[in-house]
């Protein structure tokens, strides 16, 4: 199962994408759902069981995000 | 060839930029910010690359803090017209370049009020008549962090620490020292630091910043510009976080691949502390030899510790515009002649409004290339 975080620009997108890989958790940019967002753009894929380690490692780095959703497949 | 106008552009570059800056065009070559494909992310990697290298080059843990504009100019102006309201008041030093007087000057229409510190004819500033010139009005604090006429550098750390007290956010114009002179924001209590890529951060030109301290507070400042940001896209209104708040349009993608890889350079060859040293040996070498010539003055502090590499001078009885033909004619060296878009400048330093003939050197100078210099001034002053 995954989680996708939804981002404030690409920016943001690129800096989630390092720490989370410093922190060897699982991640991959991939483009926006379409059904989860108006905006173009990519979104920052993480496996939904590490969402709350990303969460931890996110706001200890002091980067916003605009929401966490999750994928059901 | 000797080439002694630093102060105006670096030249030469390293390789390694013109290598990232092809390597961009041929095979990432998208729009950061504005497509979810992998070569937009690639492009966003490369600027954020950029944002990391510089952030960390100023003392700044987080590269979201790091927004990039054209150059020097365009960082100011957004700083000084996005801060500044109707009946405030800004303080600033008498040695500041036109990017920033030429702004401020148009806002005096705007009731805006200007006092400009005066500094010693060699370009020093006294903190103390700083703190003097602040009222409850006072709005900004902006000063430049070494002339480009004469090199003389400001006690930035004090005045920031005074602005601190009053709560003022204070602007650096660090278009003369990022890349020459080590810059940490937060020790030097800056709040915001502008600079440019093409000069001592050896990148290409169109490339510049503005930085911003970690508890600068971003609601104080307007953007100067609105418009595609890539982000929040269904909305009509800027966005409000850094760094897409300033960063509307396409940006300057191929040039931040190029200063990113002049500043991973520079960090390689020892960093800027390193090419503090060089440039300051070249500096006290051509201070000294210019001093020893008959019929020669030099501006500013004549002192190669306070001050970066940008030396002033007049030669007796002799135009400066005849000094740079016979400089550019004789022996291939460019120089820079006249007022430096700085009459505030030249004026502290007493050499308005003819101006002074301007010797900058740069990393890779010589100091070689310094006493063929200082050969070429002593043949122009002796005839
Ligand atoms: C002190 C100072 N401020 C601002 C600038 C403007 O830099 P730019 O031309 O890159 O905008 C310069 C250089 O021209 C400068 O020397």
């Amino acid at each position: 199962m995954h989680d996708v975080i939804l981002v404030q620009s690409t920016t943001h997108a690129i800096r989630i994408e390092k720490l989370l890989k410093k922190a060897e958790l699982q991640v991959k940019l991939v483009p926006v759902p379409r059904h989860l967002s108006s905006d173009c753009g990519v979104a920052v894929r993480i496996l939904a069981d590490e969402r709350n380690r990303c969460e931890e490692i996110l706001s200890e780095n002091s980067t916003p995000f605009e929401q966490i959703a999750s994928l059901k497949k | 060839m000797i080439y002694f106008d630093n102060a105006a552009t670096s030249w030469p570059k390293p390789d390694v930029m013109l290598e990232a800056m092809s390597h961009f065009v041929r095979e990432v070559g998208a729009n950061p910010g504005r497509s979810g494909h992998r070569m937009s992310a690639e492009a966003e990697r490369v600027r954020y690359g950029a944002r990391e290298v510089v952030a960390e080059m100023f003392g700044l843990d987080n590269p979201l803090r790091i927004v990039f504009t054209p150059n020097a100019t365009a960082a100011l102006n957004t700083a000084i017209l996005g801060i500044l309201n109707r009946g405030d008041h800004v303080v600033t030093t008498s040695m500041e370049h036109n990017s920033v007087m030429r702004p401020l000057r148009a806002l005096e229409e705007n009731d805006i009020e200007i006092t400009e510190v005066r500094c010693s004819p060699d370009g020093t500033l006294d903190p103390d008549e700083f703190e003097n010139a602040i009222t409850p009005k006072t709005k900004l604090i902006v000063t430049i962090h070494a002339s480009n006429v004469c090199g003389t550098i400001m006690p930035v750390r004090e005045i920031g620490a005074i602005a601190g007290e009053y709560g003022i956010p204070y602007l650096v114009d660090a278009a003369q020292t990022a890349g020459t002179v080590p810059i940490d924001i937060v020790a030097d209590n800056i709040d915001l630091l502008s600079f440019t890529g093409h000069k001592g951060l050896l990148g290409p030109t169109g490339t510049g910043g503005l930085a911003f301290a970690p508890d600068f507070d971003i609601e104080k400042m307007r953007p100067l510009y609105r418009g595609g940001t890539g982000s929040r896209s269904d909305t009509q209104h800027q966005p409000d976080f850094l760094p897409d708040k300033y960063e509307s349009g396409t940006c300057n993608i191929v040039g931040l691949a190029g200063l990113a890889a002049s500043m991973r350079w520079i960090r390689e060859k020892g960093g800027v502390g390193k090419i503090r040293e060089h440039e300051a040996e070249l500096t006290s070498r051509l201070i000294e030899g210019l001093g020893g010539i008959d019929g020669v003055t030099v501006y500013g502090t004549k002192d190669a510790t306070k001050q970066t590499a940008a030396v002033s001078f007049n030669i007796r009885g002799v135009s400066q515009s005849d000094a740079a033909e016979h400089f550019g004619d004789e022996y291939d060296l460019m120089c820079r002649v006249g007022l430096h878009c700085s009459p505030a400048g030249h004026r502290t330093l007493g050499t308005f409004p003819n101006g002074t003939i301007r010797f900058a050197t740069g990393p890779f100078n010589t100091s070689e290339e310094v006493d063929a210099a200082l050969e070429a001034v002593t043949k122009v002053a002796g005839e």
